[in-house]
């Protein structure tokens, strides 16, 4: 079974439909199940939904604590270049913004890593834009080998790379892969990437089995939510983690909710800031992180820097349990250059120090080491 | 000399234990309250996954809050997916941390976290030959539990249900069994989620009971522990006292044997 049959399965129109039909008997039957569906979820995600949102809190905080207990991780993500060929539309890296570009040099990206190192960080996440010529495989392969002695668990939220070269990332210490389809809608997609190797979305499509085929230990999944009807993107994202749940049962998956941001453009030497219609209310972000944890007791979800203080405060217990804290989202961001111009505008400014202060007043245990290299003979 | 309320000491690996609850680290609150609880468990074995802590800081903030003397460390190998890497994991954690006593587990399925028998039997060979004081988590296999006491496991770990799911014991039909037949001590492992269970499980003539989520993220740890402990000498107690069973002995008439009187 390739990726395409499962999507081939559902029709984005149908779909839609059945999310914003759903009864209130569906909700409640949904709620009262002991093991759930993707039928379930649709109801869980749907308007009908928003008025169960409190029992739907309660019973998603129990079963993450069940199985994830009174504990939150935490993870920085490293900006090691904002070079790209890409034109996506929502991302301050496009390759139509006029910004000027930088990758890391072997001695930045280690003077960046001690800084993150120093804010108590184990676990790391490489990002980069897609420019294979500058951060193609070798780049990041040499990227994973300077860091692989300082950090238990490596992660990577890169351009979608083909199976052998997984393969070549993994044996050097990377661990857990993001790869977001963006939007699941086809024609969307295509109107917010027009240029650039991203633009074929069925070569994005299949990353998670390429990734799978090479033995990845974890992976990351989510769709940039305000492209489109976040409740579909949403189905077809879960339906997505179900099929791969059961092809490759020996990795493990996360779940992320990248809500869009304002960013900055550089026209003509001024800055413009875009801003993009809020589609997402927090509500409704609440709503479907508990809907993923009525679905699934044993995904990851993860929240980014993207949120205010005040939601990740409250949401920390709902189900969530990684955080990123501090981040920086520009490369060189932590000591090298931090003025440089960063792919999105965080929301979240505070400290891990103040962070950890956050997860420990509300009876929480910061976990900063999940990860151990010898569990892969690494 | 023992009063009438001790139980037996427990021993395994020429090593004696006179508490029978073995606990996890996991999911506690925070260090501090997890010293806490364990400390009123009464626990004298602690089992501690390789994957949280530095194993070479002795500054290891879960590592610093189990120096106490009376916590053994049973480092365990949760992560590893086959034996190569279980071996691999088990040879760091004992130059690490300075012992040879290893909790087996290797679980390839992260989502429900269910031992894989063919590579934990062929970890198990292997860390015994190294001098490894192995105890696997497995299956409520009974014939894999004799094939891990012939290749010389010093316990083995048989789960009552999938780890964290606090359901009890779902399979009792297959843990009477292994007890009934095993040579080496069998500490049931995962899924106990309330004292009861415990209880349960050492009345039945199990020599141990290892326990984690349930007293972890229980709203008071120190009290769940302090009841895990209890539940678990009572049971172990009803056990050494030759527990009353149900009789399945008829008593009114015996119509199919009596004509033997008749003779």
């Amino acid at each position: 079974m390739s990726t395409h049959t499962w999507f081939d399965t559902y029709d984005w129109d149908t779909v839609q439909r059945a999310i914003y039909t759903t009864t209130a008997r569906q909700v409640e039957r949904a709620l009262s199940n002991s093991r759930r569906t993707l039928d379930d979820f649709q109801a869980l995600i749907s308007p009908a939904a928003q008025a169960y949102l409190e029992p739907m809190a309660q019973l998603s905080h129990q079963l993450t604590q069940k199985r994830f207990g009174k504990t939150i991780q935490l993870y920085a993500p490293l900006y090691l270049s904002n070079e790209c060929q890409n034109i996506c539309t929502y991302c301050a890296f496009s390759l139509d913004n006029r910004i000027s570009r930088r990758t890391l040099t072997d001695e930045e990206i280690l003077r960046e890593a001690t800084a993150v190192k120093e804010l108590g960080y184990d676990h790391i996440l490489l990002v980069t834009g897609e420019a294979n010529q500058t951060v193609g495989v070798p780049y990041l392969k040499n990227a994973i080998r300077l860091l692989q002695p300082h950090f238990a668990h490596i992660s990577m939220e890169v351009q979608p790379l083909d199976q052998p070269e997984y393969e070549e990332l993994i044996a050097e210490g990377l661990n857990t892969v993001l790869v977001y389809q963006e939007t699941y809608h086809r024609e969307t997609y295509r109107n917010h990437h027009p240029k650039g190797k991203k633009s074929n979305f069925l070569y994005r499509l299949d990353t998670p089995d390429r990734l799978g085929k090479a033995g990845i230990h974890k992976m990351g999944l989510g769709a940039l939510l305000g492209l489109e009807d976040w409740r579909t993107d949403s189905f077809f994202t879960a339906a997505h983690l179900h099929y791969l749940e059961r092809m490759y049962w020996e990795t493990r998956y996360s779940i992320s909710f990248p809500r869009l941001r304002p960013i900055d453009l550089l026209q003509n030497d001024t800055i413009t800031s875009k801003s993009f219609e809020r589609c997402m209310t927090d509500r409704d972000l609440v709503q479907l992180i508990c809907a993923y944890r009525l679905l699934n007791e044993e995904v990851e979800l993860s929240l980014s820097t993207r949120e205010t203080p005040r939601f990740r405060d409250h949401v920390l217990k709902l189900g969530i349990t990684s955080l990123s804290a501090g981040s920086k989202t520009n490369p060189g961001g932590y000591t090298v250059e931090p003025q440089s111009l960063e792919q999105f505008a965080i929301s979240d400014e505070r400290s891990p120090a103040q962070m950890v202060d956050v997860i420990r007043r509300q009876g929480y245990e910061p976990v900063w080491k999940d990860w151990d290299k010898t569990l892969t003979g690494v | 000399m023992f009063t009438k309320q001790t139980t037996n000491p427990l021993v395994i690996a020429s090593k004696s234990f006179s508490s029978r609850l073995f606990t996890g680290t996991g999911k506690f609150g925070s260090a501090q309250l997890m010293a806490d609880a364990l400390l009123a468990s009464g626990t004298e074995l602690v089992t501690v996954a390789l994957k949280r802590i530095d194993a070479f800081n002795r500054q290891d903030d879960l590592l610093a809050h189990l120096a106490h003397p009376r916590f053994n460390l049973l480092p365990n190998t949760s992560g590893v997916r086959t034996a190569k890497e279980a071996v691999f994991a088990a040879q760091m954690a004992r130059e690490a941390l300075e012992t040879n006593w290893l909790k087996l587990e290797i679980h390839p399925d992260p989502k429900y976290l269910l031992p894989d028998p063919i590579e934990t039997l062929k970890a198990a060979e292997e860390l015994v030959k190294l001098g490894f004081v192995v105890l696997p988590y497995i299956h409520a296999d009974p014939v894999l539990c004799k094939r891990l006491e012939e290749v010389g496991v010093a316990a083995v770990m048989p789960l009552g249900a999938p780890i964290g799911t606090n359901k009890g014991l779902k399979t009792v039909d297959f843990l009477e069994i292994i007890i009934e037949q095993s040579r080496v001590p069998v500490v049931v492992d995962a899924g106990l989620g309330a004292p009861s269970h415990a209880a349960a499980a050492m009345e039945m003539g199990a020599d141990a009971v290892l326990v984690n989520t349930a007293i972890a993220v229980s709203d008071d740890p120190v009290r769940m522990a302090t009841a895990f402990k209890l539940a678990v000498d009572a049971g172990r107690l009803a056990y050494e006292a030759r527990l009353a069973r149900p009789s399945v002995v008829a008593h009114a008439s015996s119509p199919f044997t009596a004509f033997l009187d008749e003779l």
